[in-house]
């Protein structure tokens, strides 16, 4: 179980508290771009957490991956979205709810909770950093399985899928810092393919029938000739 | 002990001097924010001078609620003032007095007594007014409770001086626990303070007034009290804000007279940047329907949740 310097270590856990702030911020914020912000509010705060274990533990290889991350997630996925998902999607203020705001932000902090404890009784795994990111990385999977769940509309799921990635990256760069630079770069490019294949899905499915809202997709229908 | 004795009085001197400073440099940063000149950030003062100089009306059928209300908003903030670190470092003579929650306790007497006064005079718009703000309080008060908890499980304490202390510590500054403590407290300081995006301050339309219509019946010496105590209810808050929470750097250290003078300016300073960040804040929100107030506050009180579980389950 290694270390890093106390004044680092309190640098990463100011960056976790943003990054918890903005899970619960994707799940509770009623406008699709606020929704949008609060996302690239969360990478930036992935970013900077990766970046402060690779220079606590001198991993060089994370920097590349906190590069890639910093192109990736706050510039070019939010720029994607914008291009591809009709704008009309962004403008609107209130984004359909399964659950009330009050409760649902309720049941996430429950959800914290449980992370938090769950972090408490895992063994700690060898080569992993004593840091904060663990639990707040179990927090924010939990927070971005619950969003994904409890929101109706395409793209603030989709933001709920990434922010899924971010957390369990969060999470991970934490309990093996030392993977290998292949895997870890991985994970970004795959977030890009996931974006550009959504988003074109929910382009057609806007075009087709008018609507991005999930909970309006009920009936099936039939394809008429154009 | 004479070091003190001055102290105590430059303190509370400070919050009634400088409430109306503090109001009217908001208002003039607003103004220009949005490209408008705006009135001198001396306004304040100017309107509570012709205020104490008109006379007064009250309706005959007012009780005694009615007059007694204006002194007891003015006078509360007073007494907050000697409990909280507003100018020195060290604990001066009132400070065991009362801790965080005595504090707020006292400024929500001020808040009980306004609301009393507005049902107290049947006018149609202050009973309304007193609900809203009633309904808002009791939605920030377990947000209230539960901040200060944190706190007192953070730094052993609620006594604001002791937790002064102990945030100095930079160890502990960093800690994800007190970036949401502060995040909640300002979105209470938001809700308290009648602040934009729970209530709108320089709104005029009586049906959408929730603080400002509790004074719509004063005039005179009690409306003049009943603004400087608004004013200075908002500086004292921040004064907790900025002093106890964000920056508990740069008060007096000694019991020299120059040192706790030279105090003052540092914390209008700090105040003036936290008025920055208020500002931002009232231009880039609008107001939000009354219903939604729930959420708003309902988000502030799981982050002061999550703070107090991070604060407890240390890493």
């Amino acid at each position: 179980m290694g270390s890093f310097a106390p004044a680092l270590a309190s640098l990463n856990g100011l960056a976790a508290g943003v990054f918890l702030l903005s899970a619960f911020g994707l799940l509770a914020t009623r406008q699709m771009q606020g929704c949008l912000r609060f996302f690239r509010l969360q990478s930036l705060a992935l970013v900077a957490s990766i970046v402060l274990i690779a220079i606590g533990m001198q991993v060089p290889d994370l920097l590349v991956v906190a590069f890639l991350d910093l192109a990736i997630k706050p510039l070019l996925i939010p720029w994607l979205l914008r291009r591809q998902v009709p704008g009309e999607v962004f403008q609107r203020r209130e984004i359909d709810q399964v659950l009330n705001i009050p409760s649902s932000l309720l049941i996430a902090l429950v959800l914290t909770l449980v992370a938090y404890f769950l972090a408490e009784i895992l063994p700690p795994a060898s080569g992993a950093v004593d840091s904060i990111n663990v639990p707040i990385g179990l927090a924010g999977l939990l927070l971005g399985v619950f969003t994904l769940a409890v929101r109706r509309e395409a793209v603030p799921q989709l933001i709920g899928i990434f922010a899924i990635e971010n957390a369990s990256l969060l999470a991970g760069v934490a309990i093996a810092p030392r993977l290998p630079l292949v895997a870890e770069m991985a994970f970004p490019f795959d977030m890009l393919i996931v974006a550009l294949v959504i988003g074109i899905l929910t382009r057609i499915t806007h075009e087709r029938v008018g609507t991005t809202e999930v909970g309006a997709l009920r009936s099936l229908r039939e394809e008429t000739s154009r | 002990m004479a070091g003190k004795i001055f102290a105590n009085l430059l303190q509370v001197a400070f919050v009634l001097g400088g409430a109306p400073l503090v109001a009217g440099v908001l208002a003039r940063l607003k103004e220009i924010v949005q490209s408008r000149r705006g009135p001198s950030i001396f306004q304040p003062y100017r309107d509570l001078r012709k205020l104490f100089n008109k006379d007064e009306v009250v309706s005959e059928n007012a009780s005694w609620i009615f007059r007694a209300t204006p002194y007891v908003v003015f006078v509360a903030p007073v007494f907050v003032t000697t409990l909280i670190p507003v100018l020195t470092n060290y604990p001066l003579f009132f400070a065991f007095m009362g801790d965080m929650l005595g504090g707020g306790f006292v400024l929500a007497l001020g808040g009980f007594f306004a609301a009393l006064a507005a049902v107290d005079t049947a006018n149609p718009y202050g009973p309304m007014g007193a609900s809203r703000t009633r309904m808002v309080g009791f939605l920030a008060e377990p947000v209230f409770m539960v901040v200060f908890f944190t706190v007192s499980f953070i730094a052993g304490s609620t006594i604001p001086y002791i937790v002064q202390q102990h945030w100095l510590m930079v160890s502990e500054f960093f800690a994800p626990s007190h970036l949401l403590l502060v995040v909640a407290f300002v979105m209470l300081i938001l809700a308290e303070a009648g602040r934009i995006p729970v209530d709108n301050p320089g709104g005029h339309f009586e049906l959408a007034m929730i603080d400002e219509s509790k004074s719509l019946e004063y005039s005179g010496t009690g409306m003049a009290l009943m603004k400087w105590g608004g004013q200075m209810k908002l500086l004292v808050l921040i004064c907790i804000l900025i002093n106890v929470l964000v920056t508990p750097w740069g008060l007096a250290g000694g019991q020299r007279m120059t040192a706790v003078l030279l105090a003052a300016p540092l914390v209008l300073f700090k105040a003036g940047l936290f008025l920055l960040v208020l500002v931002a804040i009232e231009s880039s929100l609008a107001k939000l329907r009354l219903f939604r107030v729930s959420e708003f506050l309902g988000a502030a009180f799981v982050t002061s949740v999550v703070a107090m579980v991070s604060a407890l389950l240390r890493f």
